[in-house]
């Protein structure tokens, strides 16, 4: 399973949206409704699942799936 | 009421009021882990009191006031057992003294293991409790918190920080379903309250209108409802338990 498509698992499941939602601009608080809570929960699943930590500065410039697919990628030295 | 399949941590769970939350919490199903922080053998005849009683139970020992040890005490549970559905944040010590008098250790050691400690532990078990949606948290405070006592600030500040720490976990986990509460305690015949010269016993029983020592069990009783399904409409709330004492 890619990145991007472990990131969309982990997001349907956390904030109860359809996969057709979770598109790649798609911002956690605007379009996918989360709130503080949903945001902290899926980070945390996120740092569970891919074995890495996201402090919470680095949490702040993650608005959308792209920036946190974006961010992994990075974490685990795999940006292009 | 029945905690049939439930997995309960209660801390400081060895002696007093501690010991009697674990027995009732066993009594009506639950899995009990017991922790203490030095007390071994107490928390065995916990334990044993438990099992005579038909109940399931393990020590756990960790100091609440250390982040790590807890952190780490408390994932392996979870580990475990898959699970806690309750967590009594008990574990308290007091080293009274007029204010004057406090040496800075008596005020640390009583912040860090009655306060930080619920914190640790709180900590430590919420994210599986807010993955599950749903849970119990209940903070065994004082009636010093809401009433001051000469002589106790280190341990009222503690106690009232505990009630501050009880409200707004309870506002942050609702949405997932899970309730935080505290009990207030008030003269409650243990250990910690035996150390009260007779003298000082007599002037308070006279302020309490139902006119006797509170048990641990009279605690325990009021734990177990708030850890119960019963009790899945109340959250942020105090109730005290002290005869009376403090309206």
């Amino acid at each position: 399973m890619s990145i991007e498509e472990k990131v969309i698992e982990i997001i349907v499941e956390q904030l109860d949206v359809t996969r057709e939602e979770c598109v790649p601009e798609a911002s956690f608080i605007e379009d996918l409704g989360a709130d503080s809570l949903d945001l902290v929960e899926l980070i945390m699943a996120m740092e569970e699942n891919f074995g890495i930590e996201i402090s919470d500065e680095e949490l702040q410039k993650i608005r959308t799936i792209q920036d946190a697919v974006n961010y992994i990628k990075r974490k685990k030295g795999l940006a292009g | 009421m029945t905690l049939k399949d439930k997995v309960a941590l209660v801390t400081g769970g060895s002696r007093g009021i501690g010991r009697a939350i674990c027995l009732r919490l066993a009594g009506a199903g639950a899995f009990v882990a017991v922790n203490y922080a030095r007390n071994g053998q107490a928390a065995r005849e916990t334990i044993r009191l438990i099992g005579e009683a038909g109940g399931e139970a393990e020590a756990l020992c960790f100091d609440v006031a250390d982040h790590g040890a807890a952190t780490g005490a408390i994932a392996a549970l979870i580990e475990r057992r898959g699970r806690v559905d309750i967590l009594v944040n008990n574990a308290g010590e007091s080293r009274d003294g007029l204010l004057v008098r406090m040496k800075e250790q008596d005020w640390d050691r009583v912040i860090d293991t009655n306060l930080k400690g619920a914190f640790n532990c709180s900590r430590a078990v919420a994210y599986a409790m807010m993955k599950r949606r749903s849970g119990r948290i209940v903070n065994v405070s004082s009636v010093v918190a809401l009433s001051g006592n000469a002589g106790q600030a280190n341990y009222s500040a503690s106690k009232a920080g505990l009630i501050g720490l009880t409200k707004s976990l309870a506002r942050e986990l609702a949405p997932r379903g899970i309730c935080v509460n505290a009990v207030a305690p008030g003269l409650i015949d243990t250990d910690m309250t035996s150390a009260m010269t007779e003298e000082q016993r007599e002037r308070v029983l006279g302020e309490i209108p139902l006119s006797r020592l509170g048990t641990p069990d009279d605690v325990a009783g009021v734990v177990l409802f708030l850890a119960s399904d019963e009790a899945g409409y109340i959250t942020g709330q105090v109730i005290g338990v002290n005869g009376g004492l403090y309206m």
